[in-house]
């Protein structure tokens, strides 16, 4: 199999994202041609063809490039501590736990009085669900600890969700839940955009430095910290980065399952393996991968709202299953 | 001056007592073969003379900063965890991220040594998870070569390797300490390690039970107090020889 | 103007007509719809409860009247101890409470929700039945034919376009109640060109590029939920500034009663006050 170079790698996927960052700006259920899409993008032309294009279409694309590379990096970051391909957000419990937070300050109206209170409220539930996770599995525990963990850290935010719903006298309330567990990137704004980017931004520059700490983790803890990696701080940067990125990500796009498991796996690879490579390759890819379902859910469904999650579910889960069968032969 | 220096060192888990007021000094040139019985607390031993447990005592390579520590020592855990199928040429270029501000043509060379003594050229571009038990040792012995610091420890290092790669590991370490670094190596083959090894450190029971030359630590009353066997211990034109006899009974 | 009619009507009916055999004398409404039916056409001490909802103001067109009569919480239990012997429903009410109380031998009779003029018409008539009032249901026919009549006047020809936008982004076209309604006032319904004549989500940049005459919007209640969030969008706020917009005022947009009219009426006035219709 030829092996591209890790930065012809690097290069491809940016152009993948950026063609379909392009093609989530041209394709929408209003059926517009790309050549007055992208005039009204610039400003000229029809008025409300601009608004649709600068408050509908540019917030949702620029979403999908965050939120896809959020959930592909701290997949890639989740595996390289935990060293184990099953880790992933969704399916270790965070994106539940960061919806439990975002639906709290939704529904207690502290996000009505101060935007920013949704995404810290998904950061916070993200982040005790990260701890709770190292707490129960830790980093030696095996892939059954690992899920395990993942599915008891779910069904308490879920229930924990469930209620809040419940008992709201907000009469769509109880069917937000689909929107939480499936995700959707439908009709989101620019403001959406502004509150999530710095919590984005910092969980990126929170996990950067790390990943030449994760090479040095695939043999293990003593040999790495022989080498002179600072384990407590390296945990230290990898909670608060995940539940940055998580809780951001979440608390704009509900939760969007298995693309942290599907796209370091798919990368691996061609980055021959080592973490400090996948993380980039992983958000470029995550990006990719969560443009690419959002463009198919405006394809396959144009006039109904088909939910992002219900795709990268049909696709993830398959490998998911896949990918248990391969590690059942090693020790779980 | 490099070397280790322990002095007092102990360790409890929970309240067992691991290892206890363990005083030892290495010097530079020496191939020191870390001996004794299972569970005598010998991984225990260098895993706290490094500061990778909390323990009390001193220990002159664990009051070091990691950075500083990853510069004076490299390490190979006896649990040679290898969690990726990475290759084995990125797999020994690992022991280079504790010198961060080396150029890349220094890290180059340094993994090529590392190979080329470990005899890993034919298997640089195979994935590191595919080797066989032995070839994995290897490339994680190169990882910690790799990373060119005075003092190397290693727990465990050449079991599971075939009877050729052992001698050449071990003579591998005693040509190291000749050219001025440390070696200290936690062993069972007590043969290797008495035709090998400059000195010798006989664990039991988490206490320096002797300390010295081969020939002084091998003594039948040693080997039946503290492995329980009897021994055939015979000096040879090219080193001493030891050969395993049977049982023995101890005295407690 | 519609409501003060009918109401006049029911109270003008003289109370002496004979109570016959076959008529219901303790009549329970589990159901909006029905309660606001029944309260229209019932005689005096003839309906016995209505539901909790019939009193509330934001869903309610007859909450005053609704307070004449006692509340129920649509529980078999309670129901079952007002000792009614018809208890009326709508085809939403839970199935399992009203296999219940036809167990314990009562009479209960479901009322599909009407989405039609037509099914208006039936409703009242099928009410009148029940209840044994059929003079009063004639009338109440009567009066919103001929109510109806003045209100259906738009020209022949094109009609400027009306957008329904609710939470979830949900729009209803012309096989629902509101869709209707926005029918009857004159207007052509989006959401019909759009394909969800039953109801369905519209995409907001669909209703933005759609050209749109009039925006009729959901209405918020208590409560936070996610789902509302898009009638907060920068791009809706955009276009409500553009476009003229009234908000679905509940009570006379969720039951088919004569009411409807009302918000027929206050349609048809903004047409009447639009520019030429493109």
């Amino acid at each position: 199999m030829i092996r591209a170079s890790y930065s012809r790698l690097l290069a491809l996927l940016a152009l993948l994202v950026a063609a379909l960052f392009t093609a989530s700006l041209l394709i929408g259920p209003a059926g517009v041609r790309p050549g007055p899409a992208l005039a009204a993008l610039l400003g000229q032309g029809d008025e409300m063809l601009a608004l649709v294009m600068r408050e509908i279409r540019l917030p949702r694309a620029i979403l999908g490039v965050l939120v896809g590379a959020a959930l592909g990096m701290s997949g890639a970051v989740l595996q390289g501590f935990l060293r184990n391909p099953l880790a992933e957000p969704g399916l270790i419990g965070t994106s539940a736990s960061a919806a439990l937070g975002a639906v709290l300050a939704i529904h207690t109206g502290l996000s009505l009085a101060f935007p920013l209170a949704l995404p810290l409220a998904a950061l916070a539930g993200a982040l005790v669900s990260v701890l709770l996770v190292l707490i129960l599995a830790g980093a030696r525990g095996g892939a059954l600890a690992l899920i395990l963990a993942g599915i008891a850290i779910s069904a308490l935010a879920g229930a924990a969700t469930s209620l809040v719903l419940n008992l709201s006298p907000n009469p769509f309330a109880a069917n937000e839940i689909i929107f939480w567990t499936l995700g959707s990137l439908a009709d989101r704004s620019m403001l959406h955009v502004w509150i999530v980017l710095p919590f984005l931004l910092a969980g990126f520059a929170l996990l950067v430095p790390i990943t030449g700490q994760l090479d040095a983790l695939t043999l293990g803890e003593d040999a790495a910290a022989s080498m002179g990696v600072d384990l407590r701080r390296l945990r230290l940067l990898l909670v608060a980065g995940t539940a940055a990125l998580v809780g951001g990500a979440t608390a704009v796009a509900g939760t969007i399952g298995f693309v942290g498991l599907v796209v370091p796996h798919v990368l691996r690879h061609a980055v021959g393996a080592r973490p400090s490579r996948l993380l980039p390759a992983s958000a470029l890819g995550g990006a990719a991968m969560v443009l690419a379902a959002d463009v198919a859910v405006r394809l396959i469904l144009p006039e109904r709202d088909l939910k992002l999650g219900v795709l990268t579910a049909l696709v993830g889960a398959p490998f998911f299953l896949r990918l248990i069968l391969k590690t059942r032969g090693n020790a779980l | 001056m490099t070397g280790l220096v322990l002095s007092g060192l102990s360790c409890r888990h929970g309240r067992r007592v691991v290892i206890d007021g363990i005083d030892l000094a290495l010097q530079p040139g020496e191939f020191v073969g870390l001996i004794g019985p299972n569970g005598a607390g010998k991984t225990t031993l260098l895993r706290a003379a490094q500061g990778l447990l909390p323990f009390a005592g001193q220990s002159s390579l664990a009051a070091l900063p990691p950075r500083e520590r990853a510069r004076a020592a490299a390490f190979m855990p006896q649990g040679r965890e290898i969690a990726w199928p990475v290759s084995v040429e990125a797999l020994v270029s690992l022991g280079r991220i504790a010198h961060p501000d080396a150029a890349a043509e220094v890290d180059r060379l340094a993994t090529d040594r590392a190979i080329a003594a470990l005899g890993l050229d034919r298997l640089r571009h195979r994935s590191a998870t595919t080797l066989s038990g032995g070839e994995q040792a290897r490339a994680l012995l190169a990882r910690a070569l790799a990373q060119e610091t005075p003092l190397l420890i290693a727990d465990e290092p050449i079991s599971g390797l075939d009877p050729a790669a052992q001698i050449e590991v071990m003579q591998m370490f005693r040509q190291l300490a000749s050219q001025g670094r440390t070696v200290l190596a936690s062993l069972h083959d007590l043969g290797l390690a008495a035709r090998h090894c400059t000195r010798l450190v006989l664990l039991h029971r988490g206490r320096i039970a002797a300390d010295g030359p081969p020939r002084a630590v091998l003594t039948t009353r040693n080997l039946a107090d503290c492995f329980g066997v009897a021994a055939h211990v015979e000096e040879a034109p090219q080193g001493l020889i030891v050969q395993l006899l049977g049982r023995a009974a101890r005295d407690t | 103007m519609v409501r003060s009619g009918l109401l006049a009507l029911a109270l003008a009916l003289p109370c002496a007509v004979l109570a016959r055999a076959d008529v219901p004398q303790r009549v329970v409404s589990m159901n909006l719809c029905t309660d606001q039916l029944a309260m229209l056409l019932a005689g005096p001490g003839q309906l016995v409860s209505v539901s909790r909802h019939a009193g509330d103001p934001s869903t309610s067109a007859m909450a005053d009247q609704a307070r004449a009569f006692p509340a129920n919480g649509g529980t078999a239990e309670e129901i079952y101890l007002l000792r009614p012997d018809l208890v009326l429903a709508g085809d939403y009410t839970n199935p399992v409470t009203l296999a219940m109380l036809q167990r314990l031998g009562i009479r209960v009779e479901t009322f599909p929700a009407d989405e039609t003029v037509a099914g208006i018409r039936d409703n009242l008539r099928r009410m009148g039945e029940l209840l044994g009032r059929e003079p009063a249901a004639g009338d109440a026919i009567r009066d919103f034919d001929r109510d109806l009549a003045r209100l259906d006047d738009a020209p022949p020809g094109p009609r400027p376009l009306a957008a329904l936008y609710a939470a979830n982004g949900y729009s209803s076209g012309s096989l629902t109640l509101p869709g209707q309604i926005i029918a009857l006032a004159g207007f052509e319904n989006l959401a019909d060109r759009r394909g969800i004549a039953a109801g369905g989500y519209l995409p907001l940049e669909t209703l933005l590029l759609s050209g749109s005459d009039l925006l009729v919007k959901g209405r918020r209640y208590p409560g936070r939920s996610r789902a509302e969030e898009p009638l907060d969008h920068p791009a809706l706020r955009e276009l409500a500034r553009r476009l003229p917009s009234t908000p679905m005022n509940d009570p006379e947009w969720v039951c088919g009663t004569p009411f409807v009219l009302n918000a027929v009426a206050r349609l048809r006035d903004q047409r009447l006050s639009m520019p030429e219709a493109k």
